[in-house]
């Protein structure tokens, strides 16, 4: 046994009683703070279960056609989305989907920005690495029992703990895109004269977009991944429909839900990651690289 | 160092001056500098302290309307050099002036307008941006300069018209063959219409037909647009062909400046002699420098005359015939004579090998 250097259960406390007093007097402001991101998320939510199923499933056939152009991927995009249909998964999977796409968003609006900021520091990259190595190894209860406490169960904590597990790798790959650009082109925009800004937009991130997709791509896969985790805070959508599952050791409930998830990654995953190929091409960076 | 180098004859001193520019790449510079300036050589600096030294007290002067080449050896520090006259590298020790102004002395913003309107550069690794059309590469400086979308399209299509794409406006740099796509770069760095232009190792990545021909399309440029050009290149070769004027590089270091046949005929060390060994001499000496001059001799009209800039292998053929070839200058006047004997003189003389 490790000998007991000090008594650790001061801290402890002053950790929980911090935690509490944050709660409460700053509940009601974090409450509101965190609104928006909640107004996002239901008017998604809204805007998908009022689509028409049909239209949905045409929608995404239509966009796995333009980013590959042929008929695989949006065969297996209609048997994918037609299976929720006959499931009866469309409700849940579209406020799966809906939590996914907001995290998703909320994360590009942050992560971007910080990739571009780390991209452009060493020292600002120093800061950041470590704290999105937290983000992405602490077991995600950890900051979920504290976001709950402060907004009680329901789709902000759910919104906010998808965020957090799902942004740092698009933080990573945008710095990493920008970074990674083509040091002669670079020099040849300085050589120019071209601002930072000019260099940035110009230059840095449209070639460095193929990367940032992947990030996104990355994101969006890991958003899914916490569906599930999200339920148990009232999230509800098909991690709830699994969580039930295994509540009642209803196998099938469990397992058709899982299958639901499933297909909503190969959904996303393989539309962007086809979009991201076709950049790529567009771009020359396939090329280039030979 | 004479008349002949002040090429448009104004005098009001050099337009790219480097004074003592000297480079050490590394984390403490300056300890490295000392160790340098009492005498230490690049190896041993390097070796002591771990720093790299790019330049050793390099002093140019580059006049105006001159093809410049500096030639040396890979990690001789050319790249470094011409780095600094766009300030691209900050030196460790020593100044630059370009057309009369401090290059170090400018603030950030003075520096970027200076990049934008007075300098244009062409990369060996051509630097084009593969998302954009031929057009907007070229485009590209003017864009970044402010230049209103109509007008720099317009100043583009020229520029790629007069480098031979035409046509391939709207295809992308991946599409075009290398030294199509330098092309583009030169296009792009023409368009910005600077009188001194930048080229580092700009043909060094190209086939040699592809690189001689464009050796001859960019000394065809300038005999219409008069620029200052500095020209880097690792190819003694390329530096006599274009270059009016030539400084060895070697560590950092200027071992010799001169005009072309200065440095094959007196090469300033072994390192140049080296060089010079294997360089076509007859190519690189101009029959100027070794011909009887009219009054010495007798001045009699000779059948046959080539112009004053021609060089010893474009009159060797005329020796099948002839026993004089006359040299003229630009007014036909004839200022010269050379014989057979005296251009093998001039080969031979000074050829390392031969005593
Ligand atoms: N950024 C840098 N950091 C450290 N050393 C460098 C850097 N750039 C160039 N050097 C070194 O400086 C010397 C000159 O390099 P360079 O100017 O690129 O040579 P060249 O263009 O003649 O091949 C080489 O020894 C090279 O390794
Ligand atoms: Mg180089």
């Amino acid at each position: 046994m490790f000998p007991e250097l000090i008594d650790t259960r001061p801290l402890r406390r002053a950790v929980d009683d911090g935690l509490n007093w944050v709660v409460r007097n700053w509940g009601g402001e974090l409450e509101a703070a965190a609104y928006p991101l909640l107004m996002l998320l239901n008017w998604i939510e809204r805007l998908l279960l009022s689509t028409p199923w049909w239209l949905f499933i045409a929608v995404f056939v239509a966009l796995a056609f333009l980013a590959t152009r042929n008929w695989k991927l949006p065969l297996v995009v209609l048997v994918g989305l037609v299976f929720l249909g006959v499931m009866q998964l469309w409700r849940d999977a579209m406020a799966t989907t809906a939590l996914m796409i907001a995290a998703t968003l909320t994360a590009i609006v942050i992560s971007i920005p910080v990739g571009v900021w780390m991209s452009r520091s060493a020292r600002v990259r120093q800061l950041v690495t470590p704290v999105l190595d937290l983000m992405q190894t602490m077991p995600s209860f950890v900051y979920l029992i504290p976001t709950v406490m402060i907004f009680g169960p329901g789709k902000i904590p759910a919104l906010l703990a998808t965020i957090v597990y799902a942004s740092p790798p698009l933080v990573r790959l945008t710095d990493l895109g920008l970074r990674n650009v083509d040091p002669a082109v670079m020099e040849a925009s300085h050589a120019f004269g071209a601002t930072s800004s000019q260099r940035l937009f110009g230059v840095q991130i449209p070639l460095a977009l193929p990367t940032i997709l992947a990030g996104i791509n990355q994101t969006t896969m890991m958003a899914l991944a916490m569906v599930v985790i999200a339920s148990m805070i009232g999230a509800g959508g098909l991690g709830y429909q699994v969580l039930q599952g295994i509540g009642r050791l209803e196998v099938s409930r469990g397992l058709f839900a899982g299958l639901g998830i499933v297909v909503l990654a190969i959904v996303f995953d393989r539309i962007i990651q086809a979009y991201g190929s076709r950049l790529q091409a567009s771009i020359g960076i396939a090329e280039a690289r030979q | 160092m004479s008349a002949a180098d002040g090429a448009d004859g104004r005098m009001d001193g050099p337009a790219i001056a480097l004074r003592g520019v000297t480079k050490i790449f590394g984390p403490d510079p300056q300890a490295a500098l000392a160790l340098l300036r009492a005498g230490r050589s690049k190896a041993e600096v390097q070796a002591e302290t771990g720093h790299v030294v790019g330049l050793d007290d390099v002093s140019l002067d580059i006049d105006k309307g001159q093809i410049f080449v500096v030639m040396g050896l890979s990690g001789s520090g050319k790249s470094t050099l011409i780095r600094h006259v766009n300030r691209l590298i900050d030196p460790t020790a020593g100044e630059i002036v370009v057309d009369g102004e401090e290059v170090l002395k400018m603030s950030l913003a003075q520096l970027r307008t200076f990049r934008r309107t007075r300098i244009a550069m062409v990369f060996q690794r051509f630097g084009l941006l593969p998302h954009r059309s031929v057009l907007d590469n070229v485009a590209y400086g003017l864009e970044v300069r402010g230049v209103p979308r109509a007008r720099r399209l317009e100043v583009a299509a020229h520029w790629i018209g007069t480098v031979g794409l035409s046509g391939y406006e709207r295809s992308r740099p991946r599409q075009l063959s290398g030294g199509q796509q330098q092309r583009v770069g030169l296009a792009r760095a023409l368009a910005m219409d600077t009188d001194i232009l930048l080229m580092d190792e700009a043909f060094s990545a190209l086939d040699p037909l592809i690189r001689s021909g464009l050796q001859d399309q960019l000394l065809e440029l300038q005999a219409a647009l008069n620029k200052t050009i500095l020209f880097i290149t690792h190819d003694f070769d390329e530096a006599l062909k274009i270059g009016n004027r030539i400084a060895v590089l070697k560590d950092g270091a200027v071992q010799q400046v001169g005009r072309p046949e200065e440095i094959v005929l007196n090469p300033a060390n072994a390192h140049i002699e080296e060089f010079v060994r294997d360089v076509n001499k007859a190519r690189a000496i101009h029959v100027r420098t070794i011909m009887e001059r009219a009054g010495e001799g007798e001045a009699e009209a000779c059948a046959m005359t080539v112009p004053a800039d021609a060089r010893c292998e474009d009159v060797l053929p005329h020796f099948a015939q002839h026993q004089w070839v006359g040299v003229v200058d630009a007014e036909g006047r004839q200022v010269g004579r050379v014989s057979a004997r005296q251009v093998i003189k001039a080969l031979a003389r000074y050829s390392p090998d031969v005593p």
